[in-house]
């Protein structure tokens, strides 16, 4: 369950914590939230801290609330039109419902869970953020993207054809060319919504390398249906049911000895 | 027992039969113009003004008169149609107003043409003193082809994947950045179907431009947008059955003429409209 040359890459990253935390260490702290869409009541009061640089990750059976709760911090909750909340979400002090929407998910980016490539050339897809940001100088575009790509370790296999359709790319390319696309406008926190759901073992791999490797730079949040897959890029894991936070601990522990029997129950397979 | 095959084929000759049914008579009544009407095709009836009494000459004035009405109306509807189809699919919140709204405008699409003829007589010509022009004559049929410009434009903004709204809003465009490089650019070819539909139905309708534009005999060609103009549908009523003894190649010669321009604007909106699809990189 648990592979060694990723803990390794953990036990380095661990290091390199102290040296680029950007904040004071708290990037999102939410306290009693509650969110609603129409009747159905899809968050129950969760409260939880949210570290820099660390990767986060959810788990918890289908409508369990982790999405909701993925979806809250970049507030693309907004968008269904019977959404309603309580209680409080601070990104660094600042409640999010009091940044602009547009500047808190330039902060908060997010990795979907199909490959949804914009209908653009590989190019224009990880430009068109930084576009829209107001960046017009071609140079300048170029080196981003090219920066962008080689983050998310895509770079080698595109470079030659930058202005094909990212449709003519396969499946796990498109979710690193998502990741590409999400990095290039320079956020803080990137939020990944079951990203490995539709790829094959290698490109998951793939995603999850490329994740580990940018928790020095970035706070990650990854839901997952995969139990295994927080066990293995994890720091800490929170385990939702029924639109409640379960449990909130370092991995280690979740995985070995949790506290609540329902969270043992879940990663053993027993229910979900 | 049934032979599940044969029902197959019964219900395949059924459905290749009602196929048969609509192009066999468009495709006779195309026959049927083209035949009669090709006879009359010169340059000087495609250039020269109606002689005695419209029996001889050309339809020169007819032609261009359609062509001023035509455009008139889609520089009129297609800019107002499309902003009332992006505020209705993108902006608008869905409660009963707005479902109330969105079916009137579906329904305003079939009102009968004189009844938006007898309105532009009202409002541009009376009210707004437009006259009898080629003003009120285009904002008629704008008003008459808006409906269909807003349903099928709305279709085509609403026909693109909200995944990719989520996907430019994520990354912190805003929802105008959102509409304008994203959801419009995807949406052309369908709003393109529609200005299709509206330019047919704009050329070819004689009711909205009965009262509000069209001249009997004009010998000369309009000099600004406030005189009158001959148009080809309804030059050809006039020639059909008020005028006597009008030559039946003539008749037949003006019907092609208005359906070769109808198909000819069709083309070039279908020509844009590949090309954007061809774009389209999904």
């Amino acid at each position: 369950m648990v592979n060694p040359v990723r803990n390794n890459k953990l036990a380095e990253n661990a290091k390199m914590k102290d040296k680029n935390t950007i904040s004071n260490g708290v990037k999102f702290a939410i306290k009693n939230l509650d969110i609603w869409f129409g009747t159905i009541h899809a968050l129950k009061q969760v409260s939880m801290e949210i570290e820099a640089n660390e990767i986060l990750g959810a788990i918890g059976p289908s409508s369990s609330g982790k999405t909701t709760f993925l979806r809250m911090l970049n507030r693309l909750n907004d968008l269904s039109p019977n959404f309603r909340m309580n209680g409080e979400v601070k990104l660094e002090n600042d409640n999010i419902k009091n940044i602009d929407a547009q500047f808190l998910r330039k902060r908060v980016g997010m990795v979907f869970a199909l490959p949804l490539s914009l209908p653009l050339s590989i190019f224009d897809n990880v430009a068109y953020g930084v576009k829209m940001h107001g960046v017009k100088n071609k140079k300048l575009l170029q080196n981003k993207v090219e920066e962008s790509l080689k983050e998310a370790y895509l770079w080698d296999e595109v470079k030659d054809r930058l202005n094909e359709s990212a449709f003519k790319l396969s499946g796990g390319q498109q979710q690193r060319l998502c990741i590409a696309r999400t990095l290039a406008v320079s956020p803080e926190v990137i939020l990944f919504d079951e990203p490995c759901s539709g790829l094959d073992p290698i490109s998951t791999a793939k995603v999850e390398d490329a994740m580990v490797k940018l928790k020095q730079k970035y706070t990650i949040v990854l839901v997952t249906n995969n139990v295994k897959q927080a066990a293995r890029v994890s720091d800490r894991t929170a385990f939702f049911l029924n639109g409640e936070l379960i449990e909130l601990d370092k991995t280690e522990l979740i995985f070995t000895g949790p506290k609540d029997k329902r969270t043992d129950g879940y990663i053993r397979g027993k229910f979900g | 027992m049934r032979n599940p095959y044969r029902s197959q084929k019964i219900a395949f000759f059924f459905l290749f039969l009602a196929t048969l049914l609509i192009v066999v008579p468009v495709g006779l009544i195309v026959i049927v113009i083209i035949q009669k009407g090709l006879p009359a095709i010169s340059w000087q009836f495609l250039s020269d003004i109606p002689r005695q009494g419209m029996r001889s000459g050309g339809i020169f004035p007819a032609i261009i008169g359609t062509l001023y009405l035509v455009s008139g109306a889609i520089i009129f509807a297609l800019p107002i149609g499309l902003l009332a189809a992006i505020y209705l699919s993108e902006y608008s919140k869905d409660n009963l107003l707005t479902r109330i709204i969105k079916l009137a405008i579906v329904n305003l699409a079939g009102v009968p043409s004189v009844v938006y003829g007898l309105f532009g007589l009202a409002l541009f010509v009376v009210f707004l003193k437009f006259g009898v022009s080629i003003l009120s004559g285009s904002l008629t049929l704008g008003i008459m082809i808006l409906p269909v410009i807003i349903t099928t434009s709305r279709e085509a903004l609403e026909s693109v994947p909200q995944s990719f709204r989520e996907v430019s809003l994520s990354l912190g465009a805003s929802k105008w950045q959102t509409i304008r490089h994203i959801v419009l650019p995807n949406a052309i070819p369908g709003i393109l179907t529609g200005t299709i539909l509206g330019l047919g139905r704009a050329a070819g309708e004689t009711a909205p431009i009965l009262f509000t534009v069209a001249a009997f005999y004009l010998p000369q060609l309009p000099k600004s947008i406030f005189d009158q103009a001959m148009a080809l549908p309804y030059h050809l009523y006039v020639i059909s059955t008020q005028v006597p003894n009008v030559d039946e190649k003539i008749r037949y010669g003006t019907a092609l003429v208005l359906l070769t321009l109808v198909l000819f604007m069709n083309l070039v909106a279908i020509v844009i409209r590949y090309k954007f699809r061809k774009k389209k990189k999904w």
